[in-house]
């Protein structure tokens, strides 16, 4: 094996998250190989945090959370009341010049405690971005990233956002697809961000009682973005039967439920009787098999194989994959039942993955990793949000069901953003560390010659660093 | 903004500090004086152009080295006269003022002993205090801190400087524990970074190049910082609208460090850096980058004034800047980094009202390698001059610790009033 520091840089930048110091040289005799022995390594994807809870622990600590605070302020307004009250009744009495309903008593406004839902937010914040910037290279955390996109559910309409990419997704980055697919439709994140917690079978017990019926928003989703991709096989009378065939998905009520509320349950009064066809197969109805079975064909349809391996490609490689290589996916794809880690295999060994012009922009978070990998340095994770949401991409906040876009025209309008963020960063962090350095540390012979030199010429350390992290080889993949 | 915010929280405080408050700096000896002196250095980072700042227009020589770009006392834009010799770049109207008054010295024809041109390792050079590059511990100012005798002091076991910026410059970092504030506004992003950027990206990367152009709206802008040199003076100042911003930062960071400096307890010495300088290109030194950035201190240095208030007449704030930048101007309308510089002294406490040079002159075997200003005074001279009658650091200190190997460049006397 030649010694490739050139391959093992893009190897870092490409399929990592960027280069930490000396990292280019430790994979240098052997790139591909290290990034292949990334998925090999044990409990790959998984994050041991003690400190996380589950998903539905979280809801249900939020739901009381809120309860108790409702409750105060129904108390205070009551006290504030009762008070007024009593002043009313003084009016025109001496008293009424000491019992001021409208004045409570000053009290010195104590800076507010961070609410328990931004704590939650945050702890699973810094667990998902301290395992990218910790990892070695990062594969593995790219694609946990890659597949929180493609099957993303959005933090304002749920708690449970850090926590379902632990339980749904990070199991299954190197598993099958069919696996990730199940954990995924079935988690209540994804069941109350699609609405389908509501959904109910119009034929169903509770659908007939209370005259509700179908919402298609999740089957909807499911077949155009998660699997077969828009466009392609099914009609709208599939999109309907497949919302009847996920009716009764829904989640236990937590006001109900205190030890369990916030979790998946079947509710089979709400469950669509009868069989379904969906995409030329009739499913009978097996109650919550219904859906474990239509999942599990659409997982095994070539049109997911090769919508995934095209949203793959397009991800890591270029916003206009070459051909070739998403149809070896998708070959690769179909071949092993949906076995997700051989299809990265093909991916990382493909000579197609290797070209050395950088054609994809990092996506901000992507580069904000790359940033604190370079430099070493570590930066709260509030600093870490906010930067990531100035710069477009609010974390587990996408714009719709679609996720963010994988397309350099959507993060070339952030440039100017991340030239101040740069700017910011290099002025906080400059200190101590050599322009010049940093800059072998994080692109060696990627380094061009005119980005050597802007370096070199920079006005100061701040400048310089600013440079480096904005330079082209930098910002791209 | 509310003055409130000025004040250091307690996390401010930890930020620089293990300080747990702060400690009113009054070095014994100024104490026995009855003086209560405040001291503020700035560093001008990027190496600014001092023939621009201070013109010796009555050089026989320099209309011959700077043509039209040379300040002049009959140009469109008359430079502010000093002394006769010596004449103020324009833009500068409240240093003229201060100038008249007797509370502000130039001195010319000055640098640091490091001959060279790298920024990084001339800057490590200014702030560190040490002959030579490598050293980038500590900085001059805070060993000089860490040398005094201290007077009364209340509470806390060390000695406190103060420091603007979200990460303290080099001259004020050491052994004396550092108060540091940040401002809420960052430095913004220079008009000059984001030329370089373009420059980077037009030589690499089209696609970047046209995103960030268009992000800044300023196409034209960026082709003129494309090695052209069809440029004239007339031409609007190259703006990626960041001048205001660079105004209000340098206003908002050295008044700052003036409000601190003057409350009764706070800290006696402070430092800041205020980036920008280099001016390859279109350096603008009469309409333009230079005479908008000259603008920015100026403002900085009426804020500095205003927000000090009585204590005014017991300060010195004193610029200084890496080195210089070449007498002649080059192909681009700028000027590359050169060797001696000006050394701006503003503040109540100085016998200002003078331009103090050995002046070396222009013609072509003037020039130090025939190229630069010539440096005829060590910048060590002048800061320990400062050093000595304003904070009473005497002469074997400062000759040792505060400017290692300097026993052979004496204080500069005189300086204050």
């Amino acid at each position: 094996m030649a010694c490739d520091p050139r391959e093992a840089a893009l190897a870092l930048h490409r399929f990592g998250f960027g280069p930490r110091a000396g990292s280019i040289m430790a994979i240098a005799p052997d790139p591909r190989g290290a990034l292949l022995a990334e998925l090999e390594l044990p409990d790959a994807g998984q994050i041991a945090s003690a400190d996380l809870q589950s998903s539905a622990a979280a809801n249900r600590a939020v739901f009381e959370y809120n309860a108790e605070r409702a409750a105060n302020e129904k108390r205070e307004r009551h006290r504030r009341e009762a008070a007024a009250q009593v002043a009313m009744q003084n009016a025109g009495g001496e008293a009424s010049m000491e019992a001021k309903p409208d004045a409570p008593p000053p009290t010195p406004s104590q800076p507010e405690a961070v609410p328990l839902p931004r704590q939650l937010f945050r702890k699973e914040a810094k667990a998902h971005f301290d395992a990218a910037i910790n990892a070695e290279i990062g594969l593995v955390e790219r694609l946990v990233w890659f597949w929180s996109n493609h099957f993303c559910v959005n933090a304002d309409a749920t708690v449970m956002a850090g926590g379902y990419e632990r339980e749904a997704i990070r199991p299954h980055v190197l598993g099958r697809f069919s696996d990730m697919l199940l954990a995924v439709e079935g988690h209540p994140a994804m069941l109350l961000y699609l609405n389908n917690e509501q959904s109910v079978g119009p034929e169903s017990v509770a659908g007939i009682n209370r005259d509700k019926g179908l919402n298609e928003n999740l089957a909807r989703e499911i077949l155009e973005l998660h699997t077969l991709g828009v466009r392609t096989v099914y009609t709208q009378a599939d999109v309907t039967n497949f919302a009847k065939v996920l009716t009764g998905w829904t989640i236990l009520p937590t006001v109900s439920n205190p030890d369990h509320g916030g979790e998946f349950v079947f509710l089979r009064r709400a469950h669509e009787p009868g069989a379904q066809t969906l995409i030329g197969n009739t499913y009978t109805d097996g109650g919550v098999g219904q859906g474990c079975s239509v999942l599990a064909d659409l997982a095994r349809h070539p049109a997911t194989a090769k919508h995934v391996a095209t949203k793959l490609v397009h991800h890591f490689i270029a916003d206009d994959p070459p051909s070739e290589l998403i149809d070896r996916l998708t070959q690769r794809y179909l071949d092993t039942e949906g076995d997700l880690k051989e299809v990265v295999t093909a991916l990382i060994t493909a000579p197609e993955a290797w070209a050395p012009e950088q054609a994809k922009i990092k996506r901000p978070g992507e580069w904000i990793v790359a940033a604190l990998r370079a430099t070493g340095e570590t930066a709260d994770i509030v600093r870490i949000i906010r930067a990531q949401a100035l710069l477009g991409e609010p974390l587990w906040r996408p714009p719709a069901p679609k996720g963010f876009s994988d397309d350099n025209a959507a993060w070339l309008d952030g440039l100017g953003q991340r030239l101040e963020i740069a700017n910011g960063f290099a002025h906080r962090e400059a200190l101590g560390h050599e322009p010049e350095a940093v800059m072998e540390a994080a692109l060696g012979p990627l380094a061009s010659a005119e980005t050597r030199r802007a370096i070199a010429r920079a006005e100061s350390r701040p400048q310089a660093l600013a440079l480096l992290l904005m330079a082209p080889e930098f910002q791209r993949r | 903004m509310p003055s409130s915010s000025l004040v250091p929280t307690r996390r401010e405080l930890l930020l620089g500090s293990s300080a747990l408050f702060a400690w009113a700096l009054v070095p014994g000896k100024v104490r026995a004086e009855g003086r209560d002196p405040r001291f503020l250095t700035i560093v001008l980072r990027g190496a600014a152009d001092g023939l621009a700042v201070v013109a010796p227009v009555g050089d026989p020589d320099w209309l011959k080295l700077r043509g039209d770009k040379a300040l002049t006392l009959d140009g469109q834009t008359p430079a502010l006269p000093l002394d006769g010799f010596f004449a103020l770049n324009p833009a500068m109207p409240n240093l003229h003022r201060l100038y008249q008054a007797g509370q502000a010295t130039i001195v010319h024809a000055v640098a640091t002993p490091y001959r060279e041109r790298s920024h990084f390792d001339g800057q490590d050079v200014l702030e560190s205090g040490q002959a030579k590059p490598g050293a980038v511990d500590t900085g001059w100012l805070n060993r000089a801190l860490a040398a005094l005798e201290p007077g009364e002091r209340v509470g806390t076991p060390g000695r406190q400087a103060f420091a603007v910026g979200p990460i303290a410059p080099l001259v004020v970092r050491g052994r004396a524990p550092v108060l540091a504030w940040v401002p809420p506004r960052l430095p913004p992003v220079g008009d000059d970074t984001t030329m370089r950027l373009i420059d980077l990206y037009n030589h690499t990367d089209p696609a970047l190049a046209r995103a960030l152009e268009e992000r800044i709206g300023l196409a034209a802008v960026a082709r003129a910082s494309g090695m052209t040199s069809e440029l004239d003076d007339d031409r609007p100042a190259v703006q990626i609208g960041g001048i205001e911003q660079v105004r209000k930062y340098f206003a908002e960071a050295a008044g700052a460090a003036a409000k601190f400096l003057a409350r009764a307890e706070g800290p006696r010495v402070g430092a800041l850096a205020l980036d920008g300088w280099d001016t390859h290109v279109n350096e603008g030194a009469v309409k333009g980058r230079l005479a908008n950035l000259l603008g920015a201190l100026d403002g900085a240095i009426a804020e500095i004034e205003t927000n000090m208030g009585d204590p005014w007449r017991e300060t010195v704030v004193v610029f200084v800047t890496e080195f210089g930048r070449t007498a002649r101007i080059n192909g681009n309308d700028g000027t590359d980094h050169g060797t001696a510089t000006v050394a701006i002294l503003a503040g109540g406490a100085l016998k200002g009202g003078r331009v103090l040079a050995d002046w070396p002159g222009l013609k072509d075997t003037d020039l130090h390698e025939r190229r630069d200003l010539r440096a005829t005074t060590d910048l060590r001279a002048v800061l320990k001059g400062l050093l000595k009658d304003h904070l009473r650091l005497d002469d074997p200190v400062l000759g040792t610790e505060v400017f290692p190997d300097s026993l052979n460049v004496p204080p500069m006397p005189g300086l204050l009033a």
